[in-house]
């Protein structure tokens, strides 16, 4: 295997390299500081080299809902902690082996997650009297035994970087703003990170003002050079490319690549599309992403309000356009009402919820899964809606196309579960060649299709093996028709106050979600059926799960592992799936949701573990549930 | 920053296919049964409507009416045209997503007192702000109907409802200079009963490109009855009416002896022309840009219709959201040819062999 990295190489500085050099693995690296010291930029770039040098990684950026928290403290706090490997890794780590604490918030804030002998690296310019006592620091713990179980490399960051940048005739106060880079730098050293990269992204970023493009490069190379100069560092490591399947990879978050896969969609069916949305955390990414790309058709609406962006979106999809919106929970909420219209006129429409903490407003920048219930249930009356979820960032790519699959063939809103973590979190993706995603396209109604001879078009006639009833779009010569939300007669689709029609109504509207094609459950048993647990799992969780089962399996533990990517329906063998184990524990983001669900089609016991900490779970955590439950099973 | 977005001249129907062949009012009816109280004013609208579509000479399957909920609302299944029933005050957002993806259809939007200026008044004035190429009738019939009789944003304070037993506390909106207020484009009014004058508004609003409203004084006998009565009696209506004609002096009453004029301070004034002189009657232009002409006039009228203008307040262009949103499109298109696979490539890649 070999890996070449564009853009990458030995780059622009090159190390004699005195230190000596680990080969490791794997490495966490977090990146802590003041919300304003530009920790997720940091963490971002460290994260594309990592990219560009071919390892596999993930990533979890952590910030607050304040766009400043007050400056210093503890809430304002922001990290952006990167995995990175030389194999395939699951999650972005529990426990970070290094963390760049560039204040003394940070350190306080993230200091428990360090394990013992990690390496802390600080900016101890900002270990003032007065920014201790901020955070509720009565000695230095620079000072201290506080740290003493860690190798601690004490860097004045700011006074560096201010050294670094005397010449350029930048301010003071300009100067210090550039001593993220100074960080990135300096660990773009101690792992060997190639650096081109990230050079040439300051220069784009800041093409406008050339001179802060110049500043920000001299402090990331002013990093580097402290830890090539200096000797506190005695040590560097190397984290070889990662053995991941062939072809071409590109790193992406869970945002980006559902607005990619949207885009895609609107390719692969021919269809225009219509994002109507309006600005929430941690789904605006999507509407900046879709903005971008007018030129594949794609018009995004802001709307006035939640419940008129999925408005826009219903009334381009009645149209004959791609309809889409995107939101988080409490939009879901507003958007209910419209989601039930879609139901009643049975029209394609892709509702996209990145979910985030609740209830009410909630933890908006923190993750959860707990909108599951509320994607199943949330509206009046008998209102069905098919549910995916994606289980990793790339996996929202898929995921998009899938959702709008589904929408097109069934004529249905269909809700895609995102989440922080995925929304947010990055990992390479093997880019996809066109020609293989799925065709999407669709056929629009073009003659009168009543079967009584008289020439009229029928609005709910249905395809026999799908449910689906056409879609005759407006400016269709003969098919003039009248859809809303009021129940309709069966096939002729007039208003219908018939008692037994309604009912029929009601169970075919199920029975078309019920009966929609969703591939069947894979479980992955390495110890060919010896397992007597399953663990399962939905959406982001599916990384902490995964990298748990690989560490009891690592104790010689068999477990099975699945993961459901479609809520609703279920796929057609997870009943005999569930049963053929001795226990299923269901790991969630909420109190017990699909559990409920599982708990209810299936009259199946579920071993439920839940944790709401607006946090993904760790795999370390999980390991230890699954151990003692696999315990538990063979003691029983 | 901003930019320049570039400014379509079109009318409101240039993009709408049309035909040759001769249309009637009845190619206009569907099939359904139409279920108003009898003697509801939704009826004689209905009846303007379904004669007034075929002057536009109109493909009949590129007209759309989407309505909210409420009597009114029912309005598009009376229809053999494309139409949406939807829910309640939301029937201007999901035309904005048709209109903005459509530019081929005519979409009209049905709405009442209720669904427009009360659960639906954010989507209401946010289309008019924008400027989508939508034709929003307002019929105001000062109640809630479909609900049994509670008032209604435009019902008189005072008013005993069903659910105000002592009376409303509510002041009510004046839809004309609500609209006027979110910067419409467009603004009419007409009565119910007189279908010369609606049909009038109606087609001017066809034509328009960009949102119109035209509020529709309509007559519920059931919950609210004779609220435009004054309007109707020959003699009263003659002393309150202000019909607004472009290019003519603004003047009505028995003989025309009262007539519009400026104001002391700047604004609108009814007096008697023998007293303002005819030189100082004001000439009624709808394309004065500044809404400060066509809110004054909105405002020489009040809830008790003591004076009640009807016809155009206000015609002016300005471009459309759904234009610019299309050429937006358009301009990117011509700049970047879509490449999907490019896209997904994006700029930093590396191979694995
Ligand atoms: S309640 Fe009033 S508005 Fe409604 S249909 Fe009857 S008369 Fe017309």
């Amino acid at each position: 295997m070999s890996t070449s990295a564009n853009g990458s190489g030995t780059g622009a500085l090159s190390a004699s390299r005195p230190t000596e050099v680990n080969q490791l693995d794997r490495v966490v690296i977090r990146f802590a500081g003041d919300s304003g010291d530009g920790m997720q930029l940091t963490g971002d770039r460290f994260t594309s080299e990592a990219a560009a040098f071919g390892n596999d990684l993930a990533t979890l950026p952590n910030f607050p809902a304040e766009i400043r928290a007050p400056q210093g403290t503890i809430p304002g706090v922001s990290s952006f902690q990167v995995h990175f490997a030389d194999y395939d890794i699951l999650t972005p780590g529990d426990r970070p082996d290094v963390l760049v604490a560039m204040n003394p918030a940070a350190l306080k804030a993230n200091l428990a997650d360090v394990p013992r002998g990690g390496t802390v690296i600080v900016n101890v310019d900002e270990f003032t009297k007065r920014n201790l006592s901020k955070v509720g620091y009565a000695a230095d713990p620079l000072e201290d035994d506080t740290l003493s179980a860690f190798e601690v490399h004490r860097v004045a960051m700011s006074t560096l970087t201010q050294g670094a940048l005397a010449e350029t005739g930048l301010g003071k106060k300009d100067a210090e703003r550039c001593k993220n880079m100074f960080a990135l730098g300096l660990l773009s050293w101690m792992y060997h990170r190639p650096t081109e990269g990230t050079e040439r992204f300051l220069r784009e970023k800041f093409a406008k003002k050339p001179d802060i493009a110049e500043a920000n490069i001299l402090a990331f190379r002013a990093g580097w050079n402290y830890g090539e100069t200096t000797e506190s560092f005695a040590t560097t490591f190397e984290v070889a490319p990662a053995k991941l399947a062939p072809g071409t990879y590109r790193q992406i978050t869970g945002n980006a690549a559902l607005a990619y896969g949207i885009v895609a969609a609107g390719q692969r069916s021919g269809l225009p599309i219509l994002l109507g949305t309006y600005p929430i955390t941690p789904a605006s990414d999507i509407l900046h992403e879709l903005s971008k790309h007018k030129n594949f058709g794609v018009t995004t609406f802001q709307a006035e309000d939640e419940i008129a962006g999925i408005g826009a979106a219903l009334g381009a999809s009645y149209g004959g356009a791609l309809g889409v919106t995107s939101t988080s929970g409490p939009g879901v909420a507003l958007k209910s009402e419209t989601i039930g219209l879609g139901v009643m006129t049975e029209l394609p429409l892709v509702v996209i919820d990145v979910q985030r903490g609740g209830p009410s407003t909630g933890l908006p920048t923190k993750t959860e899964q707990a909108d599951l219930l509320q994607a199943m249930f949330g509206r009046n009356g008998e209102s069905p809606v098919p549910i995916v979820a994606p289980c990793s960032p790339a996996d929202c790519f898929d995921i998009a196309l899938e959702a709008t699959r589904i929408a097109l063939t069934y004529r249905t809103p269909v809700l895609l579960l995102s989440d922080g973590a995925v929304a947010n979190g990055s990992e390479p993706w093997l880019i996809p060649d066109v020609d293989d995603l799925p065709d999407l396209r669709v056929s629009f109604a073009t003659e009168p299709n009543a079967t009584d001879g008289s020439g009229e078009f029928w609005p709910y006639l249905r395809d026999p093996r799908t449910l689906a009833r056409e879609w005759a779009v407006p400016g269709t010569p003969g098919l003039q028709h009248r859809i809303g939300g009021l129940e309709k007669a069966d096939g002729k689709g007039s208003i219908s106050y018939d008692p037994d029609n309604h009912d029929h109504m009601v169970r075919v509207r199920q029975a078309k979600i019920d009966g929609i094609d969703v591939p069947d459950l894979a479980v992955d048993d390495p110890s060919g059926g010896k397992a007597r647990v399953l663990a399962l799992g939905w959406g982001s969780s599916y990384g902490p799960i995964g990298a748990a089962c690989r560490r009891v399996r690592k104790r010689g533990l068999p477990i099975a592992q699945a993961h459901l990517r479609h809520l609703n329906p279920f796929p057609a063998n997870l009943g005999d799936v569930l049963r053929s184990y001795d226990l299923v524990v269901v790991p969630e983001m909420n109190m017990g949701q699909l559990a409920m669900l599982l708990r209810a089609k299936y009259l199946v016991d579920i071993r439920s573990y839940n944790k709401v900490a607006g946090l993904p779970f760790k795999a370390e955590e999980l390991e230890g549930v699954f151990t003692d439950i696999i315990k538990e099973v063979v003691a029983a | 920053m901003t930019t320049d977005l570039g400014l379509p001249a079109l009318g409101g129907l240039d993009l709408v296919p049309g035909t040759d062949e001769a249309q009637k009012a009845k190619d206009y009816k569907s099939d359904q049964e139409v279920r108003w109280c009898p003697g509801c004013g939704d009826y004689v609208v209905l009846n303007t409507i379904q004669s007034f579509l075929p002057t536009l000479g109109l493909k009949r399957e590129n007209i759309v009416f989407v309505s909210g909920i409420g009597c009114s609302s029912r309005f598009p299944y009376y229809m053999n045209t494309y139409g949406m029933h939807s829910i309640h005050g939301r029937a201007p957002a999901i035309a904005t997503g048709l209109a903005t993806t459509r530019p081929d259809l005519s979409v009209w939007v049905v709405t009442g007192d209720g669904d427009a200026l009360s659960i639906g008044g954010n989507h209401l004035i946010h289309a008019l702000r924008r400027n989508v190429n939508l034709k929003i009738l307002l019929f105001n019939n000062r109640i809630y109907g479909l609900t049994k009789g509670q008032y209604s944003p435009t019902s008189d304070q005072g008013m005993v409802t069903k659910s105000t037993p002592m009376g409303s506390v509510d002041t009510p909106f004046n839809p004309v200079s609500l609209a006027l207020g979110a910067e419409a484009t467009f603004v009419g009014r007409a009565l119910d009963s007189d279908k010369k004058g609606l049909t009038e508004v109606l087609t001017a609003a066809a034509q328009h490109r960009g949102s119109a409203l035209v509020e529709i004084y309509q007559n519920c006998p059931i919950f609210n009855d004779g609220a435009f009565d004054v309007l109707k009696d020959r003699d009263e209506a003659e002393r309150r009416i202000i019909p607004l004609r472009t290019g003519e002096p603004i003047r009505f009453g028995p003989d025309g002896d009262y007539g519009v004029t400026r104001s002391a301070w700047g604004g609108l004034e009814v007096g008697k022309v023998s007293e303002i002189g005819e030189d100082n009657l004001v000439v009624h232009d709808p394309a004065i840009t500044d809404t400060a002409y066509a809110f004054a006039l909105s405002r020489l009228g009040g809830q008790d219709l003591h004076h009640t203008p009807t016809g155009i307040f206000r015609q002016v262009t300005r471009p459309t959201y759904d234009d610019l949103a299309r050429h937006q499109v358009e301009q990117a298109r011509e700049a970047k040819t879509p490449d999907l696979q490019a896209l997904l490539r994006g700029k930093d890649t590396w191979t694995v062999t």
